[in-house]
């Protein structure tokens, strides 16, 4: 039964399901069992209303609420309160959004699915793969609906379109890194209520004590450095001169290096998770 | 004799808050073309085992095969050929029935072309058809289950694991699954099948073995099984306890096991049903004793059990767990489906 590497996928007969150990082989199989994960996950994800109106209504909401309600006394300078606001939402709505990372991994260890998938013939690096990659795509759906709002109440990005697609795929970048750092939760949880009561308490300084909705500057002196430097800021900051015009480069290459550095960090250690969680 | 399943010696410890030592050291063959019970109450390492051989988990010593390939050494090539269905019904509820196989289709890596016909087929088979486009939330449990046994059978698996395929099902969706069960292993699938029901791995398995905390601590037939245990509990309800006591004494001579008492009921495990009941009412006539209940029932794991070890099953452990059936210390019987029965029902 075993199959040499120049035969390369041994007959589906009477019995079983193709097996090849040509790397070539295995290399495409792995790409196409993350694109069925991904479009599992992105079906499954539109038939939940709550994690639909995670990612469209509340992102609508922030705007509104900071835009007119809390905006009013918030003073920004060198630009309008609504345009120093934007670039903070993407980030955030986006950083909120990866708690869904976390949630639908939780979700499917509890369920037995990932037990099931553990003993299909599919790539070991499917799972996490298509679960980020599905979060990718929906985090695209986001920010197309924030630009969209945006707009509509008054958003006027300065650079044009080049620097502001920039800024789109930076904040995408930071969020698929956040993701990885997600998955981490989602499979060190007991179950999916705890992966959302883990991700919250790390989230709100991250996008509060930010520079998401008012300037640094006014917060205590304590708080300055961390609001700063932290990586939403970083990102947010990055965006903003992106949008807006500004010093550029140093943002942008301090925001790339925190996700790269996520990344380097979280990948592996998700994987370590999800090969040693039973 | 070809098996398509081999355990040879396997132990499995987890470490954690309590350690666990879920395998002791167990090993078993499934000849081809056959099913094996692996009896045992939760907690005792069936699932472990399961795991094993389905190459999720890796044992701590020990060896296992699947149509003889080391399922450590070769999991990719195992896990092309074998099918897992679980007691978790491991389906994802947010999709349809066809979207789930189709899924598992394209996860077995078959062809583009046959898996939406595979699929089609399977729902017909199961019939789940009228159901196919429906999403799983609006499933009831036998049909999640039913669903999830065809998953395992997408890709034409010839060794099918079953773990607990039937816990928390209702009688007749019981009963369907069995039926199912049966036809494929008359197709010529290999099946392991791990129960906490004597009455399934009795009805399903030819051969079958009884674990207990991580030791197999009986192998055989479903049939020199129960001639060891005796086929029919007898099981008679008094008004007092001294009552119970004095019965327990008179049916002594019925059976080569001694009479349980447990509160005002005794039970004796009887080899000829009828015949002993017939004795056991003679008994308590000549003793002028009127019993509250008599009845006459299948002996159930926990019987088997008790025989085997001198002990109730205890469910200390949710590692294999279902905790809505696992019941408590002391459960007087193993199954809900071995209702008691009527001596009148029994032949």
């Amino acid at each position: 039964m075993t199959t040499t590497a120049t035969t390369a996928i041994s007959a589906p007969t009477v019995s079983g399901a193709p097996h090849s150990d040509n790397v070539g082989v295995r290399l495409r199989w792995a790409v196409a069992d993350s694109l069925t994960i991904t479009k599992r996950n992105i079906l499954s994800y539109t038939r939940i209303p709550e994690a639909l109106f995670f990612s469209t209504v509340q992102p609508i909401m922030f705007v509104l609420l900071f835009r007119y309600v809390f905006g009013g006394s918030i003073n920004v300078t060198g630009t309008s309160y609504v345009n120093y606001l934007m670039p903070g939402i993407f980030v955030q709505t986006v950083a909120f959004g990866s708690v869904q990372t976390s949630v639908g991994l939780a979700e499917d260890l509890q369920k037995g699915l990932i037990e099931r998938f553990r003993a299909l013939p599919m790539a070991r690096s499917a799972v996490l793969a298509g679960r980020t990659t599905a979060d990718l795509c929906r985090n695209v759906l986001t920010v197309v609906i924030v630009t969209v709002v945006g707009f509509l109440v008054g958003f006027r990005p300065t650079t044009g379109v080049l620097p502001y697609v920039a800024g789109i795929l930076l904040i995408l970048l930071f969020a698929y890194a956040l993701s990885w750092g997600f998955a981490v939760i989602g499979l060190s949880a007991p179950n999916s209520e705890v992966a959302q009561v883990i991700a919250f308490p790390l989230l709100f300084p991250l996008t509060f004590a930010s520079s998401a909705f008012v300037p640094v500057a006014n917060m205590p002196s304590w708080l300055q450095g961390f609001a700063t430097y932290q990586p939403v800021s970083v990102t947010i900051t990055a965006c903003r001169a992106l949008m807006l015009g500004g010093e550029t480069a140093t943002w942008v290459i301090q925001s790339l290096l925190w996700s790269i550095g996520l990344l380097v960090v979280l990948v592996p250690l998700a994987v370590h998770r999800y090969r040693t969680r039973i | 004799m070809q098996y398509s399943i081999e355990a040879d010696t396997l132990k499995k410890t987890f470490t954690g808050k309590h350690e666990v030592r879920a395998l002791d050291g167990v090993s078993f063959n499934v000849a081809e073309g056959t099913v094996f019970g692996l009896l045992g109450p939760n907690g005792s390492g069936k699932t472990t085992a399961v795991r094993i051989l389905t190459t999720i988990l890796q044992p701590d010593s020990g060896r296992a095969r699947v149509l003889g390939h080391d399922v450590a050494k070769h999991a990719s090539l195992v896990r092309s050929l074998i099918g897992l269905a679980g007691q978790y019904a491991a389906v994802d509820e947010n999709l349809t029935g066809r979207e789930n196989l189709q899924m598992v289709g394209r996860l077995n890596h078959l062809p583009r072309s046959t898996v939406a016909g595979r699929a089609k087929e399977l729902l017909e088979q199961f019939d789940l058809a009228d159901a196919a486009d429906r999403i799983l939330k609006t499933y009831s449990g036998g049909m999640r289950r039913r669903l999830d046994l065809a998953a395992a059978l997408v890709a034409r698996p010839s060794v099918l694991f079953l773990d607990e395929p039937t816990t928390g099902l209702d009688p007749q969706s019981r009963n369907d699954l069995w039926e199912v069960i049966e036809s494929l292993v008359g197709g010529g699938t290999t099946v392991l099948l791990t129960t906490q029901y004597l009455e399934e791995a009795d009805r399903l398995a030819h051969s079958l073995a009884v674990l207990d905390h991580g030791h197999v601590i009986a192998e055989g037939t479903p049939e020199e099984l129960k001639a060891d245990l005796g086929a029919t509990v007898l099981e008679v309800g008094l008004d007092t306890i001294e009552n119970a006591r004095r019965a327990a004494e008179l049916f002594r001579p019925l059976g080569s096991h001694t009479p349980q008492v447990s509160g005002t009921v005794v039970e004796v495990t009887v080899d000829n049903g009828p015949e002993s009941a017939m004795a056991g009412l003679r008994f308590l006539d000549q003793a002028g004793i009127i019993p509250a209940a008599f009845t006459l029932r299948e002996p159930s794991l926990d019987d088997v059990f008790l025989a085997l070890t001198g002990r109730r099953t205890e469910n200390e452990s949710d590692q294999d767990g279902d905790p809505a059936l696992s019941g408590g210390r002391g459960r007087r019987r193993g199954s809900p489906a071995m209702e008691t029965v009527g001596m009148g029902e029994l032949s």
